[in-house]
């Protein structure tokens, strides 16, 4: 199976019909809830995108023309797994029962944020829905993904972690550290890498991914490895569903490399036109998921035009009553509370820092 | 009681502990087959199996990261870092994921992680065996910072950072595994099953975390230190004859305030003492504590005696490590003043 590596996976033809060997099975009601979540989570980044625009909030980041990927993966995850991800997979957690008014208050860092204002806008964590805390030094949750799978192995139980990361923080070390620790302890994970093509400014060549795939990296570890069509979500969770299945009985790690394209800038700080030419992003490389998932669903009648407008507005309608909602526990940090700032150092806290409480007055 | 070496004090610790939670596991460089370069994991693989002892690849930055993980699942990993001098391509793993996890999860995911570490020098490492680097641990907010003197506290302590809720950074004085050392290095070495801190009980006992103890009494002055120069402190006060007060702070984070503050209130005088590079070491921290909570006792201003600012060097060693003859000419200087 080494070709897997340095092919491509892919489901969906130009004529948006579903061919191939990870064509079977698929279940219709899985991809016409996934086409809903990637609406869903496409809604709520415009809307993110507003408030940022509107000053009430400092940060959003943009996941738009990835949606594929993270919705699709969560898709063939069962509860009690956990995600070790990056700030670009707000559709694991929009894919879930997570109140998305707890992700907006996190955003607006108000006195409703389920983080107490400590952590950047999108930096969510909610352990319940198997979402690591994300950290914004790239790279580091992979290893501990690792981690997570290799205490599941360790205590006999069949919950499995994905770790991920972008094609530009594949050169940090942690990367290094997961594959060879996966390679050595074979734990159940899955080890996903969303090959965007550009990290900030840098294009994948910068990361060293010009002269072999990312996918073909897991192979010198001797750890499977697919490179998926991450535009196309059938091709993801067929891939997700196989990877996913042969973590939890014990056949041990699974690299993907989903190719993909950022379509938004790296974030609301970043200008991509001074690095990338604009009709780029505008001709969508690998076309649109949510569009070729949607004519696909229209050619075999599952769907429709109708049906594409009512789920838009309805989770448009979702949204901006979940932000008014928000908006009301304050805005840009007005809620956070200063006391809120030395709790949860450590377990208890330690003299130095009532002191230092004290000293502040609150 | 049994007597035992700090090594078997240590190991002992991490017995009883897996022994008593399924969830404590054990791994880290040439720690499961071998156990460890130091023999402080010996038989602990043969007892426990492989799932939780085992040898892990030289990847610092994967032995912390993987124990992050683990933790997040809900075990209580207690990993070694060979040399303290290994320990910095896991520092952005301790620093930014495992102090922070806690706080910026709003104690949704905690890192209760023990990362043991040999440190200091004494026994001709050179460079890259002998650093201490401590303060570089301290200055981090959500990490706690262990460095016990003998085995008694070895022990106790080790279960203490072990139950601990926060990751702990747990540096064993190398120097000090077999014996205590008062940096003689040209007597003959002395061991622990001679010495009342060898005692120690074989089961489960904690010494708490977060509490300095009184190693040395006197009314003259008061040495603050840890780790290897306890005995160094110890030295220096019987050569001078100088009444010292002698203050081993076992924990450097968070610190046991209190005790240092009655200390040099009783004494007027105060010495820092620590075998790390001098400048930002912790004894800056220690001087300024001081300073600003025993100012109106002080009758001479606080004496930082520490490791010149240089890499630990090899062939010169002696002349690097702060030895009883120097901490002895800054004692006398000291009641001069």
């Amino acid at each position: 199976m080494k070709d897997l590596a340095s092919t491509m996976i892919r489901v969906l033809n130009r004529d948006g019909e579903a061919v191939g060997p990870w064509a079977e099975g698929l279940d219709d009601d899985v991809l016409l809830q996934g086409l809903r979540n990637m609406i869903r989570v496409r809604a709520y980044d415009e809307r993110m995108m507003t408030l940022q625009r509107q000053g009430k909030t400092s940060f959003y980041m943009k996941c738009t023309g990835e949606e594929a990927i993270a919705v699709g993966f969560r898709a063939a995850l069962s509860k009690g797994d956990m995600n070790f991800p990056t700030y670009r997979q707000q559709g694991l957690l929009l894919s879930t029962d997570y109140p998305v008014v707890d992700m907006i208050c996190q955003i607006l860092s108000n006195s409703r944020d389920p983080l107490k204002g400590r952590q950047l806008p999108i930096m969510y964590s909610s352990k319940e829905h198997g979402f690591f805390t994300i950290s914004g030094n790239l790279g580091t949750q992979f290893i501990q993904a690792v981690g997570w799978a290799m205490a599941s192995a360790i205590k006999g139980d069949t919950k499995i972690a994905s770790g991920w990361i972008g094609d530009g923080s594949t050169a940090a070390n942690d990367f290094h550290a997961a594959l060879v620790n996966a390679s050595v302890y074979r734990p159940p994970v899955v080890l996903n890498v969303v090959n965007n093509q550009w990290a900030i400014s840098s294009f994948r060549g910068i990361a060293g991914g010009d002269h072999a795939t990312f996918a073909e990296r897991a192979l010198g570890y001797d750890i499977p490895a697919l490179r998926v069509d991450g535009n196309d979500y059938l091709a993801v969770y067929a891939a997700s569903k196989w990877a996913v299945e042969r973590a939890r009985r014990g056949f041990g790690p699974t690299f993907i490399e989903w190719v993909t394209y950022r379509v938004a800038p790296h974030s609301t700080s970043d200008d991509p036109s001074q690095y990338r030419p604009k009709e780029e992003s505008a001709a969508w490389p690998l076309g649109d998921p949510i569009l070729r998932l949607k004519n696909h669903l229209i050619g075999r009648e599952l769907w429709s035009e109708e049906r594409q407008t009512q789920a838009e507005t309805e989770y448009n309608d979702e949204i901006r009553a979940a932000t008014k909602e928000a908006e009301s526990y304050g805005v840009m940090g007005s809620g956070a509370s200063p006391k809120d700032m030395f709790d949860d150092v450590y377990k208890e806290m330690p003299r130095h820092l009532r002191e230092q409480r004290q000293k502040l007055g609150v | 009681m049994p007597q035992m070496s700090m090594i078997e004090a240590i190991r002992s610790a991490m017995d009883v502990k897996m022994g008593l939670d399924d969830d404590v596991v054990v791994y880290g460089e040439d720690v499961g087959y071998f156990g460890g370069v130091f023999r402080c994991t010996a038989g602990l693989q043969k007892k426990y199996g492989t799932n939780r002892v085992f040898d892990s690849p030289i990847n610092e930055c994967g032995i912390v990261g993987t124990a992050v993980g683990m933790a997040a699942y809900g075990l209580r990993p207690c990993v070694e870092i060979q040399f303290a001098d290994y320990i910095y391509p896991a520092y952005d793993q301790i620093v930014s994921e495992a102090a922070r996890i806690r706080y910026r999860s709003n104690k949704d995911f905690t890192c209760p992680i023990t990362i043991r570490t040999p440190c200091g020098g004494g026994i001709f490492g050179g460079q890259t065996h002998s650093q201490s680097p401590e303060s570089l641990f301290t200055h981090v907010s959500g990490i706690k910072t262990v460095i016990p003197s003998n085995p008694y506290d070895a022990k106790g302590l080790l279960i203490s950072a072990i139950e601990d809720d926060d990751p702990v950074i747990f540096f064993e004085p190398k120097r000090l595994y077999n014996g205590p050392f008062d940096g003689h290095h040209d007597r003959p070495a002395t061991n622990w099953s001679k010495h009342p801190l060898g005692d120690v009980p074989e089961g489960h006992y904690t010494v708490p975390i977060g509490k300095a103890s009184v190693f040395s009494e006197g009314n003259d002055v008061t040495i603050v230190t840890y780790g290897t120069m306890v005995y160094v402190a110890e030295a220096a006060k019987k050569e001078t004859g100088i009444d010292a007060e002698i203050i081993d702070l076992r924990t450097l984070s968070p610190l046991d305030v209190d005790t240092i503050v009655a200390s040099v209130e009783k004494t007027g005088r105060c010495m820092v003492l620590h075998e790390a590079t001098q400048t930002s070491g912790f004894g800056a921290e220690l001087a300024a504590q001081v300073q600003e909570r025993c100012f109106y006792h002080l009758e001479a201003p606080v004496v930082r005696v520490a490791g010149w600012d240089t890499p630990y060097p090899h062939a010169q060693e002696w002349d690097y490590f702060p030895g009883p003859a120097r901490v002895g000419r800054e004692l006398t200087a000291m009641m001069e003043a």
